[in-house]
């Protein structure tokens, strides 16, 4: 059996941040187990440029950005497994694993930084009708067969979910070759960056249709077409206006779902809006020395903030394992249904406390706010706010320690 | 004249209107910093965009690659006609120019992953 | 020249295979689909009936309770997975509990052993999550769920182990009867054998027409199901019928032998026997009874849906006939599933009634290793393997756990797999939560190399279905 301080899973661009951190914060003994056979996790496929703003002030691409945080790993020495699929952790931080040159690899760790990142959500979940033909794919599986396998699975493509992997898909498959006939939103708003849809799709003048669906997949062998409508205020098809289009490929871009099984296997509880683990605000998980960051806790929108989350959890490990986490107090951070969720939902310690959280709906001059009761102990002006765009406010320790009851609410008023 | 961009030089895709004669901006208010003003003088002169792609090996990996600066949008198709000519059959690094200065534009194309061949 | 041909790879004709092989014949299975199990062994409710269900007296009543007092066994040879979770069927009102009672009746008829009344008190012991309308059930303890494309593959493999052939992509377009034989042709084709066996499923009857004067036809008969994340797959342990209509036994709600939920079928009566689409009148449907019947379903946690046909004879019970060296099994729509070994066994007897020589295959090996094998085995037995065979450490499928090993095994054995459906039928990969949106682009490269074809000519379901088109640019195509 192997020990480890640090056994970081997942080597994408919150696992590296994590183990980097962990390391630089006193934590020498890290592992990092990668499932695929080089560092990176998604970004090895997300060639588009727009990562490392944030975190290195410069506009690079996917492999670029998982560059900088490899060579960071490497430069420290910190040893990883790729080609290794972790198949269970337990409640006391036991871990087995699947390597194909070690077998089964079992690691006993003082800490686990919990970093898998997300799934698609497939065509099952959305149960469209119709029949099953080759041609219906996830946007990130076509990214994969266009970026790392070098074949086009599309000629003439529509795309339903306008998040920033079938904004992203719809300008690739277009260089590539293929005709984009158009990108269905069942919302009324899209639910990715705004310089996406201007750069993707207005640029090749690809119409985005808001507030519509695909309501049915035709074609018996390879799709043929696909029959989209416009949906009423309750997101319901309306069938005169059923629109068929011929095409060859639906690319589906509706959504991406936190990978906790793992999480769940060991008996850790997920928060049910965000599918991931119920964190505080060092990103432990409701099991001491099991931290969690990045896409696996909440789905991020820029590779950048899943980093910097992980930096947290890497340094908070560090410390566990050096001296142990203090837990000096027990706050519960609810919101206001405008605001969906927060990101801790709950604070143990008197420090500073960077929240992410999203809303609800569209929302034009804000004000967010956190009230301790009926007092508000923190506020932030906004000129809009939207689901598809996280927001990050951080409560000073001051204000930390000023916190009464054991429950503050995270809420904003719009105008 | 007046009109809506979606700046793009960031995530942040500040919403700017401005105002303009010609290529001459009068009036410009909503961005928040002022690389989204080269951006709007950008867009009524000649918009430029960076392109990001793959290129070929004569193995079984593609090499993904950028341009090192923006280009001209309106030569976004003739800078993939030439991309894809290339097949690589050495090793390349992060880094190392592709095509130097591609189809005049002044932009290289670099590669933006390693690839050992 | 073949000592029997059968027509069709689904259960019946996969198994028939399977107990022709025992003996020392020259067997060959014509299939016109890419691969087996591709009609309604494909896409039914996999489940193995107690046997309460037919009319006493009927074929259906005998092969049932027959085969599934057989299915435990050829299951666990053909290394399938078997549960013999028992059913439920649930009364809403008096008058349910009143076909409750005759369902109780007519399986002791029928011969069916375990069978029991409940009533809600103790329904809700055995079943703490059914729904609050329901007020009895009748229990049958020897109801069972298998995997049943899995049976048609496994018994298709083992009976190919012990030297039958499949010939796939062979749609039989004539049939005619010659000097001591029969000359089965398809497009490109021609196969000569002594004996058929017509086991075409809904199309078995189009085809008994080139054959034989007879009444006998089919319709197909839709059902539409949803299949949910293993995360609902424990909300209840038996499978969970409602009371039968005329058209069926109802929407169903009932585990899997891989631990999802299934809910279905939905039951229409339709004419084309490829319409496998699913509508949104079927969706509706499945949701408002699935609920009804067990509390808990979590509409959020669909993976994926899917419709099957059955193959409806107008006689309301299997026609199986046998004449002039020619055996026809039409109409085999539920319990078919749950009769299959049953039915091939008698199809094999009524072939040597016929004068089928019936000499013993004493090298026959009645076991076959399910090819989803690995996740089993101890920590010792994974690392002999993989010291072996490094590709038994390596998961492709993250979401079933689904080694490159077996992904392999399924390209290279018996019946090989040769499209993504087909890989994805034998090991479980791309059948997970993610539905292949992480595995698919890396079991299409193994597809590739061990089958030898280009990248972009591998299919999601044979010719047609192709799932990439060309290389976006030069280079060296995917070896």
């Amino acid at each position: 059996m192997l020990k480890k301080d640090v056994v970081v899973i997942g080597g994408g661009p919150a696992g590296m941040a994590a183990a980097v951190a962990a390391y630089d914060a006193g934590c020498k003994d890290v592992l990092i187990l990668e499932r695929e056979n080089a560092l990176g996790g998604i970004l090895k496929q997300c060639i588009h440029n727009g990562f490392g703003l944030h975190n290195f002030g410069e506009e690079l691409t996917g492999p670029e950005y998982a560059k900088r945080y490899k060579d960071e790993v490497e430069k420290r020495n910190i040893p990883y497994m790729t080609d290794t699929t972790v198949l269970s952790i337990d409640e006391n931080k036991n871990i087995v694993a699947l390597n194909s040159e070690k077998g089964v690899v079992e690691i006993e760790a003082k800490s686990i930084i919990l970093c898998m990142g997300c799934r698609e959500r497939p065509r099952g979940a959305l149960s469209i009708s119709g029949t099953r033909p080759a041609g219906v794919f996830t946007a990130g599986a076509a990214q994969k067969f266009v970026n790392i396998k070098g074949y086009l699975p599309g000629r003439e493509v529509v795309i339903l979910g306008s998040g920033d992997i079938g904004l992203i898909m719809a300008r690739r498959m277009t260089l590539e070759g293929a005709h984009v006939k158009a990108v269905c939103e069942l919302m009324p708003y899209s639910g990715g960056l705004a310089r996406n849809i201007e750069q993707c799709l207005n640029d090749f003048n690809i119409p985005l249709k808001l507030s519509h669906t695909v309501v049915k997949v035709h074609g018996e062998k390879r799709v043929t077409g696909v029959t989209i409508a416009r949906v009423d205020e309750k997101r319901c098809p309306i069938k005169e206006t059923e629109e068929f289009i011929p095409c060859d490929t639906l690319l589906l871009s509706v959504g991406l779902i936190p990978e906790n099984e793992l999480t769940t296997s060991a008996g850790i509880a997920l928060d049910p809006i965000t599918n991931g683990a119920f964190v505080d605000q060092n990103r432990e998980t409701g099991t001491d020395g099991v931290f969690a960051a990045g896409n696996v806790l909440h789905v991020h929108d820029l590779a950048d903030f899943a980093s910097k989350e992980a930096e947290t959890a890497g340094c908070a490990a560090a410390e566990y394992v050096k001296s142990g986490l203090e837990k000096t107090r027990d706050i519960k951070i609810k919101t206001d249904g405008k605001v969906r969720y927060t990101v801790p939902q709950r604070i143990t310690a008197d420090t500073d406390v960077k929240m992410y959280f999203r809303v609800s709906d569209v929302f034009k001059n804000v004000t967010f706010t956190v009230k301790d009761g009926e007092e508000v102990i923190f506020s932030k002006k906004a000129i809009g706010a939207a689901p598809g765009e996280m927001e990050e406010i951080t409560l000073k320790k001051e204000t930390v320690e000023k916190i009464k009851s054991g429950e503050i609410t995270v809420g904003l008023e719009a105008k | 004249m007046k009109r809506d961009f979606t700046c793009i030089v960031c995530p942040k895709g500040c919403q700017i209107h401005a105002e303009f004669e010609g290529s001459e901006i009068i009036n410009i208010e909503g961005h928040t910093c002022k690389r989204g003003v080269a951006y709007v003088t950008d867009e009524l002169t000649c918009p430029k965009r960076t392109l990001t792609t793959t290129v070929a090996t004569n193995s079984d990996i593609m090499v993904p690659v950028r341009t090192n600066a923006a280009v001209p949008k309106e030569l976004l198709f003739d800078c993939m006609k030439e991309i894809n000519k290339i097949v690589l059959d050495k090793s390349v690094k992060t880094g190392d120019i592709i095509i130097k200065d591609i189809l005049g534009t002044g932009a290289d194309v670099i590669a933006t992953g390693d690839a050992e061949l | 020249m073949y000592d029997v041909a059968i027509i069709g790879a689904g259960v019946i004709g996969a198994l028939t295979a399977r107990e022709l092989s025992r003996y020392n014949l020259k067997c060959v299975v014509l299939e016109k689909e890419n691969d087996v199990a591709m009609g309604t062994s494909k896409a039914n409710s996999a489940i193995v009936h107690a046997g309460f269900d037919a009319k006493e007296g009927s074929k259906k009543a005998y092969f049932n309770v027959k085969g599934s007092e057989m299915m435990e066994k050829v299951a666990s040879e053909l290394g399938v997975k078997y549960i013999r979770n028992g059913s439920l069927v649930l009364a809403f009102d008096d008058e349910d509990m009143k076909t409750v009672e005759e369902l109780y009746e007519r399986g002791v008829k029928n011969g069916v052993k375990g069978l029991f009344i409940l009533n809600r008190e103790e329904l809700i012991k055995v079943e703490p999550n059914i729904g609050d309308d329901a007020v009895g059930a009748l229990h049958a303890t020897t109801g069972a769920i298998i995997c049943p494309y899995g049976l048609a593959i496994a018994a298709m493999g083992n009976a190919m182990d012990n030297g039958c052939e499949l010939k796939t992509n062979f749609n039989v377009k004539n049939i005619e009867k010659g000097e001591g034989k029969y000359i089965i042709a398809s497009d490109n084709e021609t196969v000569e054998a002594s004996f058929v066996v017509n086991a075409a499923g809904l199309f078995a009857d189009e085809l008994n027409k080139n054959l034989e004067a007879s009444h006998f036809s089919t319709h197909p008969r839709k059902g539409e199901y949803f299949v949910m994340d293993k995360a609902q797959g424990s909300l209840v342990k038996s499978t969970v019928f409602v009371t039968p209509s005329a058209k069926g036994k109802g929407i169903l709600v009932s585990p899997t032998v891989d631990g999802n939920l299934l809910l279905g079928p939905t039951a229409d009566d339709i004419e084309d026997k490829t319409d496998i689409e699913t509508t949104d009148e079927g969706a509706a449907k499945i949701r408002s009874q699935a609920m009804r019947s067990v509390k808990g379903i979590d509409m959020r946690k669909v993976i994926t849906s899917f419709a099957g046909l059955r193959a409806v004879g107008n006689t309301g019970d299997f026609e199986i006939t046998a004449k002039d060296n020619y055996v026809a099994a039409m109409g085999i729509e539920s319990p078919g599933l749950s009769a299959s070994p049953a039915i091939a066994e008698h199809i094999a007897e009524l072939l040597f009634g016929m004068g089928l020589k019936k000499e013993e295959n004493k090298d026959f090996n009645p076991v076959r290793r399910p090819m989803d094998f690995f996740k089993a085995l101890s920590k010792d037995e994974k690392n002999a393997l993989i010291k072996e065979r490094p590709s038994y450490g390596r998961i492709v499928c993250r979401c079933e756990e689904i080694t490159e090993g077996e992904i392999i095994d399924a390209l290279t054995l018996n019946p090989k797999a040769k499209d993504l459906d087909g890989v994805k039928r034998r090991t479980r990969s791309g059948m997970g939560r993610c539905q292949g949106g992480f595995c698919s682009p890396s079991v299409t490269e193994l597809i590739a190399k061990i089958s030898g074809v280009a990248y972009e000519d591998v299919t999601k379901t044979g010719e047609g279905s192709g799932i990439n088109f060309e290389r976006t640019k030069g280079g060296v195509k995917n070896a």
